[in-house]
């Protein structure tokens, strides 16, 4: 190549180095002077969440009732809590992560802070919900989150090609290659209740937790040709149900409900041996800068009429009181149908001590290596 | 003393023009991996405490699955790149001597097309194509060759499609520059010497491009050996990557430290890849890197 060409490059490229570097420069200086200011119920609030979590029409009358701004970055448990532990809790002003997932990563990482339930209108949100939550996401007698949305874990079937009524009926010879499952902690759980084994009962043991995922480990590698695909995303395993290519899957119950408005065959069934239910909360990210903005949230999306919108977006149940009754009547009639005794079989998720999800990391690995 | 200065002013010139690439490389290379090698020297022995320790490593080298993914990922990046060279080097060819001016141009045009739209873009491109209820199923069914539309997404040999065809160009590019420069009275006084098509190969344009070859070999090794999202959404359930297995344990399994000691594996074995590449071929690393 032409030397002097690749001279003349080179310094184009450190030219617009040094541009970029001046330009960063500037910016953190800006936004540094900028901080202090942002602490009053103004500006922008920051949210992680999980798809569909904040509806555009809620956010854009949220902005028009108080003026604060505000920007949602999708994501996962997993990630999210990766994402606060990677900047100490910082980045973001309100978190959505599951109930189960807040005390292990707040003993072991310190991402959240307290809430203050004085600035909160706990009268607006459902007491046994609150009281899950009290209950599981309590650290040092200070409470990390509150109920936002719930629902259930369970089977989507396309009741034209198959029937099924269990987690191990992914198993049956006869769905080889037609089924799938996530490869995350859920089925791991999902799969020993069906082998007639409580999981949650030896969280605190971990010699026998660890001989029981051994088991389940085992049942899925076995199970392995029946898996068309492990999906890692929502519209991943919707896709494969409405083409046709996968006849059953373990799915919660929104992804099936919103198959099932597209078309009737599709249906969300509760498993005999119990479907498994998920709360997700609103937690507060340790150095978050807008607090007074993530407490005008929590309230705002707890009165009824917005909680109902809310609900009706995600195709689940408000946490928040009085909801329900606002709730889409479609949705209600597929829960009816979905949960013949409502939700007394439901098995809620107990807070995850830290450790666990190494051993069932170690699992998960060894059933995606299996042939 | 006149001179002196001069020299000191040049000296400190060179620095100047070298510091925001020397800031870029410290920064944002070095830095963070000294942050991950201490990193990957830690074991947790308590909530939020932990100690030095070679455990990470030893779960490598323990875990016979770790080491299978690690080795097949080395053993696909090595196929897929024999496979890069095998196809890249007509088109180079054809690119640097047999076509002219406009034509020549053009066809480096089509092969750098597929890279204005993203990775991810072009590799949902091959799942619409490869899927059972995809383009490419239907089609051998509707030409009556197969009977039932086939699954070709999810196998080993999709993940080598896709790695192929995502790093075609960067063959392409270095072939072309040391291919160009062979000058094409060499090759004709090959032949009125009377050798065939295959002793020019052999004798002549071989040997002039080899360091094109390299380099294209080692650019596409690396990329092809840290490439995520091809392997992770063509492979399905056995896709068993090891970049995956590193992403895995950093964001799913909050065990940065297990991460950290698996990137660091990585980094040994390109780093050895490499060493061994350039050994084999005979070439000299500063040679190769400037035709890259």
């Amino acid at each position: 190549m032409n030397s002097r060409l690749v001279n003349s490059r080179l310094v184009g490229t450190i030219r617009r180095r040094v541009i970029a570097v001046t330009g960063l420069a500037a910016l953190l200086s800006m936004s540094l002077a900028a901080t202090p200011a942002a602490a009053q119920a103004s500006g922008t609030l920051r949210i992680i969440t999980w798809a569909d979590y904040v509806p555009a029409d809620v956010a854009a009358q949220f902005t028009k009732e108080t003026g604060i701004k505000v920007e949602v970055a999708l994501s996962n448990n997993e990630e999210m809590i990766s994402k606060l532990r990677a900047t100490r809790g910082a980045g973001f002003d309100l978190a959505q992560p599951s109930q189960d997932r807040i005390a292990g990563p707040q003993q072991e990482f310190g991402i959240y802070k307290p809430i203050d339930l004085a600035k909160v209108r706990t009268e607006r949100i459902q007491p046994d919900l609150l009281a899950t939550v009290r209950r599981n996401a309590t650290v040092g007698g200070k409470l990390y989150a509150l109920p936002y949305v719930w629902g259930a874990e369970g089977l989507v079937v396309n009741t034209k090609r198959t029937k099924i009524n269990d987690y191990l009926d992914l198993c049956r010879p006869d769905l080889k290659g037609r089924t799938s499952v996530r490869l995350r902690r859920p089925t791991l759980m999902a799969f020993a209740f069906a082998m007639g084994k409580d999981p949650f009962a030896l969280y605190g043991n971990r010699p026998a937790y660890t001989a029981l995922m051994e088991q389940v480990g085992a049942k899925l590698i076995s199970c392995k040709a029946n898996f068309r695909f492990f999906f890692d995303n929502r519209d991943q395993l919707l896709n494969g149900m409405r083409s046709g290519e996968l006849h059953a899957a373990m799915m919660w119950d929104s992804g099936g409900w919103r198959l099932n408005r597209e078309n009737p065959d599709i249906q969300f069934i509760a498993p005999k041996s119990g479907a498994l239910g998920w709360l997700d909360t609103y937690a507060l990210p340790a150095r978050g800068k807008n607090e007074a903005a993530a407490y005008a949230w929590i309230n705002f999306t707890l009165r009824p009429d917005i909680a109902a919108r809310i609900a009706k977006s995600i195709g689940n149940f408000s946490a928040a009181k009085d909801a329900d009754k606002l709730t889409d009547p479609v949705l209600r009639a597929q829960f009816a149908a979905s949960f013949p005794d409502g939700f007394k079989s439901v098995r809620w998720y107990p807070a995850i001590p830290p450790g666990l999800e190494e051993i069932e990391g170690r699992i998960l690995d060894r059933v995606k290596a299996a042939q | 003393m006149a001179e002196t200065r001069a020299r000191v002013s040049h000296y400190l010139l060179l620095w100047l023009l070298l510091a925001p690439a020397l800031l870029w490389l410290f920064g944002l290379i070095v830095m963070p991996h000294l942050d991950l090698a201490l990193l990957s020297f830690r074991e947790r022995v308590g909530p939020g405490e932990y100690a030095f320790g070679l455990a990470q490593y030893r779960t490598f080298f323990g875990e016979p699955l770790y080491w299978d993914v690690f080795v097949r990922t080395a053993l696909i990046s090595l196929v897929a790149t024999a496979l890069t060279l095998l196809l890249a080097f007509p088109i180079a060819w054809t690119i640097a001597k047999l076509t002219r001016g406009r034509l020549s141009a053009l066809l480096f045009a089509v092969c750098l097309i597929p890279f204005w739209v993203s990775e991810t873009v072009r590799t949902l491109g091959w799942m619409i194509l490869l899927r059972e209820t995809g383009v490419l199923p239907g089609l051998l069914v509707t030409l009556g060759l197969t009977e039932a539309p086939i699954e070709m997404l999810y196998h080993d040999a999709t993940i080598l499609v896709g790695l192929v065809y995502t790093s075609l160009l960067f063959m392409v590019v270095p072939l072309y520059g040391s291919l160009e420069s062979l000058d094409d009275s060499l090759i004709e006084a090959a032949y009125d010497l009377g050798g065939n098509g295959l002793t020019v190969l052999r004798t002549v344009v071989i040997p002039h491009a080899l360091p094109g070859i390299t380099a294209g070999c080692i650019v596409v090794f690396m990329l092809t050996l840290g490439n995520y999202l091809t392997a992770s959404l063509l492979g399905g359930k056995n896709s068993l990557w090891f970049t995956e297995q590193i992403y895995t344990q950093f964001i799913t399994r909050f065990n940065w430290e297990q991460g950290a000691a698996f990137g660091f594996l990585l980094l040994a074995l390109s780093s050895a890849m490499v060493w061994l590449g350039l050994r084999l071929s005979g070439q000299r690393f500063s040679d190769v890197m400037s035709r890259t």
